[in-house]
């Protein structure tokens, strides 16, 4: 049966945390029974004020194997984190 | 409702505790039954917490129904070395689960009634009655509002859901009407502004389920025919089995805990 259920990405935003995080998936028929199953399935333990579901078939994700194109580049630009910089002491506490 | 007559007799309000106490005991027991059997495991978990509920509603109630008793016995006690006549409950919790459809429609009825009970509860004349009812509303809100949509879903759904619903209603219809009748033990706790008297209910609960069943294409069954006896302990052959597997390991090993 639920093989036939569309597959849905849960996120939750924490008791006090400021953004949504993706903490699972599920199957349910819409959008909203995936809201009350994410509900039982994802915050029996008081995890969340707010629940987004999101159809998995509409994420786009990037794909391994580009990560060496993707990801590696920025592997040797150690000058684009800002600890990498030093601050004059006149600046004083930014 | 009169104003707090703490001159009620404890009997009767030791017999209004238990049935609320036991309808929420028998049927969490059922909806339990369903753990690891369920269609799929999102439903599997949302039952699971349904009867989780019901059964924490159960301790608070059959709690204070010892304490309103005054004879030392716990709400363990009571659920687990009562036998099947001193049990409380609507014969329409102790139906057996049968299919999907049966065992929602089951609880979708009870749900509508339970919800406006505890809303009803929430004014009453004793506090204790008053702070369970507003704790357990809110779990009862929500059981509402999920059986309401898979009622909706499967009974306006394929030809076979919608078969199954209409069977299941039609076959748990006549277990509805004890709900709303009263004895000498409502009388009383209702005279005492502790409970609504049950027929007050009647008119909200109908709205609900007319227009839910509505929307589901499920035609209400014709008859106003009413099984009752639960809630004086006459009970179906359901609940002894109930019973032998939910009391099984107090009797079997007297006062063991784990």
């Amino acid at each position: 049966m639920s093989g036939k259920w569309p597959l849905w990405e849960v996120f939750i935003r924490g008791q006090h945390g400021l953004n949504h995080r993706h903490v699972g998936s599920l199957h349910a028929p819409d959008a909203e029974m995936a809201i009350l199953n994410a509900r039982d399935v994802y915050t029996r333990r008081n995890e969340g004020v707010s629940i987004w579901v999101v159809p998995s078939a509409q994420i786009t994700a990037s794909s391994p194997s580009e990560k060496g194109p993707l990801f590696e580049p920025a592997n040797s630009k150690v000058y684009r984190h800002p600890t990498f910089f030093d601050i004059p002491e006149e600046v004083g506490h930014m | 409702m009169a104003q707090g007559d703490t001159t009620i007799d404890r009997t009767a309000l030791f017999e209004f505790l238990t049935r609320m106490g036991d309808n929420s005991l028998i049927l969490g027991h059922r909806v339990s039954e369903w753990c690891g059997l369920s269609p799929v495991l999102e439903e599997d978990i949302a039952l699971a917490n349904v009867a989780l509920d019901l059964i924490g509603q159960t301790q608070l109630w059959l709690g204070l129904a010892g304490e309103v008793e005054g004879k030392g016995r716990t709400a363990d006690n009571l659920a687990y070395l009562r036998d099947a006549g001193a049990f409380r409950n609507l014969l329409l919790v102790e139906r057996p689960n049968g299919d999907f459809g049966q065992t929602l429609v089951r609880q979708f009825l009870f749900d509508a009634w339970h919800f406006e009970m505890l809303t009803a509860l929430k004014k009453s004349t004793d506090a204790r009655v008053a702070e369970i009812a507003a704790k357990a509303v809110k779990e009862v809100a929500y059981h509402l509002e999920r059986s309401s949509d898979l009622i909706i879903r499967l009974g306006d759904g394929t030809d076979e859901s919608r078969a199954r619903m209409q069977a299941a209603l039609d076959d748990q219809w006549s277990y509805t009407g004890e709900m709303f009748l009263a004895d000498d033990a409502d009388r009383a706790v209702a005279a005492a502004g502790i409970a609504p008297a049950p027929d007050t209910l009647r008119a909200a609960w109908e709205k609900v389920v007319k227009s839910v069943l509505s929307e589901a294409t499920l035609t209400i069954p014709d008859g106003s025919y009413a099984h009752k006896g639960g809630k004086r302990g006459v009970h179906t052959e359901h609940l002894g089995f109930i019973l032998a597997q939910m009391q099984f390991l107090q009797r079997a090993y007297p006062g063991t805990t784990w």
